[in-house]
């Protein structure tokens, strides 16, 4: 209870304050561009929050994550075109609520359902973190093996709607992960005394996110003017509170646990706190209309679950999104060993970051709801402009890391990789999981290995350990049973298609 | 006068092969190739490396030359990938080759030019360079945001932030 007033106290001084909502505005502002996600959000601003101290850059780095999700959710609501697939369904209902002319609606049941599910699920963090963090301490490497295993698992194989993509991008991945001389010898450097360190994960992220994303858009740019639809200041009748705060409710608690596993995942828990709602409403023929808990469910359901990805980055340095990626990418730079140990070493940073997360919360909803009307403005700036843009600060974000030109380079090439990743459908996530955790995979290896002295059977030799193969194993099984069964269904969709394009 | 326009004859539609793809199948098992190849130069690692580190390697590199042959192997027997939408993407037109081409150019530009003429200079071409690349034709105002934004982020950069990014060919000026 102490650590986390302390954590207060360090959140709430004028100075952080200030940080927090400066956090919150740049994240709403960059995160409300079209085409930009979260995850690249934080990935472009990331280099802004290593010029202040520990303590302000993250919690100004709390207010760049809300404010970036929130904005993202303003995206898909006005334009229809959701920039993460977690919030594709706010995007189904929303946009329609907005066509109806309840775009003001929309984003306030988004906005408020966000910052009830965030609150309770950061109160949710305040208690099961350290619980989590404490029987995690007494995990030995093999079970830490084989959580990473697990997480890599589930993000390549269960997300995503081609496994062989998945598979193709994480062990991409890894490959990125294995340059350097972490090994004591030089691994895949090309003899690039540059590249012994390995490669950077922020130039990876921004070169993938953001170098990639607009040499795709440049490819196939739309040329004719988005339609976007006018807003007004948001607000809720009596009528839409008392149909929005029991889908909030649901959807935060959907969203937090499928979020605390340590495989992750917004989509899942959003689908089924729509279907929950679409079965629960008494309005059930306004839902594909434009129904208001079809977007209040799921955003809470978003938020929640994004607040729950915290548990396994916290506890075990394990992240299992985008966005919680580039989060533990940056506590990294912020100097601090991420892994299970992180809780016991740094309580006042942990600590601090989920008071952070609080206040950032509140922050914004006090902020943006007011400045609506401006951010969905800055939808409609050029796309020439904002392509350029990107571009800028991409390269200033990979070029002020080490001031060489080489790195440039490196994003150039990376950014043509994500540019043919968009081209084949391969998902980037498992990609930049692989990157950050095979080296980590590597050293737990080691470590097991070097406690048995080389008997492999350590691996297997913890309770956590085998549980973990078995869940894998059994979803392995699923998998393949539901692989053998579709052909069968599938068969005939093909057919359909062509009937539709003959008439 | 009308002559009879030989039209294609309909064939029965085959499943659609997405050519390409058997590029990126092609990298792939390059890709996985060269791994094992820099996995097979390496040596045994010290005593009390009980993992060699040579072995992940193996494990990756044998990993991407069987995906590149299963994706080939899918690609033939009519598996298409699902390229990416968003919200400024519009699919239903190929993909633009020049743009993303003079893009590409322009990076490189970046890259070559940054050591000698500096952000300050650079950052400005290549905001200016994007945006007209982009199709935006106010050639003056993307050169003035282009100047803005980079002489403005170095300024940036080394009074708030206290960092002095190499100044270049205007060392002495800025």
């Amino acid at each position: 209870m102490d650590l986390i007033l302390d954590g207060f106290a360090t959140a709430l001084t004028p100075e952080n304050l200030l940080f927090a909502a400066l956090g919150v505005l740049l994240g709403t502002a960059v995160g409300v561009l079209p085409g930009i996600g979260p995850a690249m959000t934080l990935a472009l601003l990331l280099p802004v929050t290593y010029s202040v101290g520990a303590d302000s850059a993250i919690i100004m780095f709390a207010g760049i994550y809300y404010g970036g999700m929130y904005g993202g959710s303003t995206t898909s609501i006005l334009l229809n075109t959701p920039g993460e697939s977690s919030s594709v369904i706010t995007a189904i209902e929303g946009n329609k609520m907005a066509k109806a002319g309840r775009a003001a609606q929309a984003l306030a049941t988004a906005a408020i359902g966000s910052f009830v599910a965030g609150s309770i699920a950061t109160v949710l963090l305040w208690i099961v973190t350290p619980w989590v963090a404490d029987i995690v301490v007494t995990l030995g490497s093999p079970s830490y093996f084989a959580l990473m295993v697990l997480a890599l698992f589930a993000v390549t194989a269960v997300l995503g709607s081609s496994k062989l993509r998945g598979f193709i991008a994480l062990f991409l991945g890894l490959a990125v992960g294995l340059v350097g001389t972490s090994t004591g010898q030089a691994r895949l450097t090309f003899g690039q005394p540059l590249l012994a360190d390995g490669i950077d994960i922020v130039v990876v992220a921004v070169a993938l996110f953001a170098i990639g994303e607009a040499l795709w858009v440049a490819a196939h740019l739309r040329r004719k003017p988005l339609e976007i639809i006018p807003v007004g200041q948001p607000w809720m009748s009596k009528d839409d509170w008392r149909r929005s705060w029991k889908p909030w409710l649901r959807g935060t608690a959907f969203g937090f646990p499928f979020g605390a596993l340590p495989a992750g995942g917004a989509e899942l828990p959003t689908f089924l706190s729509y279907a929950t709602e679409k079965r629960l409403t008494r309005h059930p023929e306004e839902f594909g209309k434009g129904a208001i808990e079809g977007v209040a469910g799921p955003e809470a359901a978003n938020n929640a679950s994004a607040a729950g990805t915290l548990v396994p980055l916290l506890a075990l340095g394990l992240p299992t999104t985008a966005t919680a990626a580039i989060m533990l990418v940056a506590l990294q730079g912020y100097g601090f060993q991420t892994g299970p140990t992180l809780m016991d070493d740094h309580p006042d940073l942990v600590w601090g970051l989920l008071a952070s997360l609080f206040v950032a919360n509140a922050l914004l909803l006090v902020l943006n709801l007011p400045m609506a009307p401006l951010w969905a403005k800055l939808l409609r700036i050029p796309r020439p402009y904002l392509y350029a843009g990107i571009l800028f600060f991409a390269s200033l974000g990979a070029y002020s890391v080490n001031f060489q030109a080489f790195d440039l380079a490196l994003l150039l090439v990376i950014g043509t990789l994500g540019f043919f990743m968009r081209r084949f459908g391969i998902p980037v996530l498992p990609l930049i999981i692989g990157v950050i955790l095979g080296p980590k995979l590597e050293e737990q290896l080691t470590t097991a290995l070097q406690i048995s002295e080389g008997d492999v059977s350590t691996l297997w030799s913890e309770p956590v350990a085998v549980v973990v193969y078995v869940v894998i194993a059994l979803v392995l099984v699923a998998m393949t049973a539901a692989g053998l069964r579709r052909p069968a269904e599938s068969t005939p969709t093909p057919a359909d298609d062509k009937e539709m394009i003959e008439r | 006068m009308s002559v009879p326009t030989t039209t294609p004859t309909t064939r029965p539609p085959r499943p659609v092969v997405d050519k390409a793809q058997y590029g990126l199948a092609g990298f792939l098992v390059l890709a996985g190739g060269y791994v094992l190849l820099d996995a097979a130069g390496l040596h045994d690692g010290f005593a009390d490396q009980p993992v060699q580190p040579y072995t992940l390697p193996y494990v990756v590199g044998a990993g991407l030359v069987l995906f590149g042959i299963l994706l080939a192997v899918a690609t033939a027997r009519g598996d298409r990938p699902e390229a990416e939408e968003g919200e400024d993407i519009d699919l239903t037109q190929g993909t633009d080759v020049r743009t993303v081409g003079l893009l590409a150019l322009v990076l490189i530009a970046n890259i070559a030019l940054i050591d000698l003429l500096g952000w300050a200079i650079t950052g400005a071409l290549l905001f200016a360079g994007a945006a007209i690349v982009l199709g935006s034709r106010n050639w003056i105002r993307d050169i003035a945001v282009g100047v803005a934004l980079s002489v403005g982020s170095w300024y940036f950069f080394y009074v708030v932030l206290g960092v002095p990014i190499p100044a270049g060919i205007l060392d002495g000026v800025l």
